[in-house]
């Protein structure tokens, strides 16, 4: 059975859902600890989850680089005996996970959509155009994994912790982090974690209301095609496609989006796409379940309209 | 200061991209110079033309590893403006995933080094193939430099490159002593174009061949064979098929809800 090490990094205490998810996917695979970088309160929910130990970085660790991270964490690796880490799928975590792969000379997949008991991560490459069983050969094995790879669930444990001191040197040439701030809370899901995102493009012409109005109905993240980032008609944040967000929702509600293909491709894995634009020949139409040739000013409206009617 | 921007020749996305033989890899025949690279060479040439170019004594070296086509990626990058260009390239580079790829172009930086030492290491912020996003990192590791990723501004003075970026919920700033590498978002710049000054003078430039035997590099520690991951299985998605098209006769918001209602999306 496998020991399985999830790196978490949490600076106000709380974890996030899918950091439990994180520990919920590493039960399945075997015992569980927890590298953490930031509070300590995080380890007494970490238990709850099922990690009976957690390793503490020492403070410096949070203002450091993904090298200085990975130094603490392979240091983690080696005291539980760790054969399988996992780590979430953002920038910094992936950033930890290259630098981690070359310390402990470990493979490292990206972009785990699932990971099977003997190792087997399922991903999908080429913008999603494949769906690729990939593994790591090594005596460690380092996954990255995407949010909703499974349900999170409780299983407490009685939990310990294990604070890891490190000295100066084992932090290498670690860039330094001299300033950050979290960005405001929209109230709306994460785009990269939505079930359902509406987006708009080009056709919105600098008005997002109508967009934001259908999202907040259906409780949806906003998405945008890069002219809608590019005109600041809306954050970069919200880009969504290649060198934006990479979404896979249940649903994708493009208006205004001609669907370019860097566009289509960023939606293609969607399981349902919605499309309205007033060109007939936009090649959105070509991948969407259900196109509607119209005026997204009239049609959203509309739309949430009679949402809220049936919603009486 | 002498800079090394990486550059892949990779699958042009405008086409639809394929796997194919027994390790899955990418068909290369459609490639072009990776477009979020091409924010990596403009980063370069501006920190070079804001420290007096090539005549203050400035160098963007444009480094590329792969077969023959990709020396196209190395012309093009020529063309736009750095000063010379390695091509890293071997049989028994194929087939590499991100540990061999860092672990060769480590190789081939301390080659590059050997004339005179590299200052900075800029790339993409992911290929728009593997899109792993870990090469430049690995890369850093490997060197034992400090790592900056996803910058959106870079301001390099001297002994250190400080970089903002937006990334996971944060604004962050970071802050880094050179030597170093960089990776950079299509947030940073508007790249410029090759024009037919640079075309003309890109033929005078020189590339510079490397095989595994330049850098000390065993066959067995890159490719397929010094990879530490492995791709068993890939299956092509099927492809999205059109559903039902409606023009709005004034009552498509209505049909719209009906269709998530029967979808069972709301």
């Amino acid at each position: 059975m496998a020991h399985v090490l999830a790196v978490i990094t949490s600076p106000d205490g709380a974890l996030k859902k899918n950091q439990r998810e994180l520990l919920t996917l590493g039960r399945g695979l075997g015992d569980v600890s927890v590298a953490l970088i930031g509070d300590d309160a995080a380890a007494t929910e970490a238990a709850t989850y099922g990690a009976a130990v957690t390793y503490t970085a020492p403070a410096a660790v949070s203002a450091l680089g993904g090298s200085a991270r990975a130094a603490f964490v392979a240091e983690a690796v080696s005291r539980s005996g760790a054969d399988v880490v996992l780590l979430e799928n953002g920038v910094a975590a992936k950033e930890l996970a290259a630098s981690l792969g070359v310390k402990l000379n470990a493979g490292v997949v990206t972009d785990v959509v699932s990971l099977s008991t003997d190792g087997a991560a399922t991903k999908s490459v080429l913008a999603g155009s494949y769906t690729t069983v990939a593994r790591a050969r090594t005596a460690v094995a380092v996954y990255t994994v995407k949010a909703h790879a499974v349900e999170p669930s409780e299983a407490p444990v009685e939990g310990r912790t294990e604070a890891i001191d490190l000295p100066e040197s084992a932090y290498g040439a670690a860039a330094r982090i001299t300033s950050r701030e979290a960005k405001p809370a929209t109230g709306r899901p994460d785009l990269a974690d939505a079930r359902i995102v509406v987006a708009g493009g080009r056709g919105v012409d600098g008005d997002f209301g109508p967009v934001e109005e259908l999202a907040d109905l259906l409780g949806a993240a906003v998405g945008a095609s890069r002219v809608a980032t590019d005109n600041g008609w809306i954050g970069h944040d919200s880009q969504v496609g290649q060198t934006g967000v990479v979404v896979s929702p249940q649903l994708y509600i493009s208006a205004g989006i001609s669907g370019a293909i860097q566009q289509k491709a960023g939606m293609q894995t969607a399981q349902v796409i919605v499309a309205i634009n007033t060109d007939e020949d936009a090649p959105v139409f070509e991948i969407a379940d259900f196109g509607i040739v119209g005026d997204l000013f009239t049609v959203l409206p509309q739309a949430s309209e009679e949402i809220r009617r049936r919603r009486g | 200061m002498k800079i090394v921007v990486l550059v892949k020749h990779v699958p042009d996305a405008q086409f639809e991209r394929h796997l194919s033989g027994p390790g899955h890899t990418v068909d290369r025949s459609e490639s072009i110079l990776s477009e979020l690279d091409e924010y990596a060479l403009e980063a370069a040439l501006q920190i070079s033309e804001a420290n007096g170019g090539e005549k203050g004594g400035n160098t963007v070296i444009a480094l590329t590893m792969g077969a023959d086509g990709a020396s196209n990626s190395i012309k093009k990058s020529l063309q736009i403006g750095a000063s010379e260009g390695y091509h890293l390239s071997d049989p028994a580079l194929a087939g590499s995933d991100a540990a061999a790829t860092s672990l060769a172009l480590a190789a081939a930086i301390q080659r590059i080094a050997q004339d005179g030492p590299v200052d900075l290491v800029i790339g993409g912020m992911a290929s728009t193939d593997g899109e792993t996003s870990l090469v430049p990192a690995q890369l850093a590791e490997r060197l034992g430099w400090a790592y900056v990723g996803h910058a959106k501004s870079l301001d390099v003075n001297g002994a250190t490159v400080a970089a903002s970026r937006e990334v996971d919920g944060f604004a962050e700033t970071l802050e880094a002593s050179l030597p170093a590498v960089v990776s950079v978002t299509d947030q940073i710049n508007e790249p410029r174009y090759p024009n037919f000054k640079g075309i003309i003078a890109a033929k005078r430039k020189k590339t510079h061949p490397l095989a595994l035997g330049d850098l000390g590099l065993e066959a067995a520690s890159v490719g397929a064979a010094g990879s530490l991951t492995v791709l068993e299985d890939a299956q092509e998605r099927p492809a999205r098929t059109q559903g039902t098209i409606i023009t709005d006769e004034g009552d498509a918001g209505i049909k719209l809800v009906e269709f998530l209602a029967a979808e069972k999306l709301i």
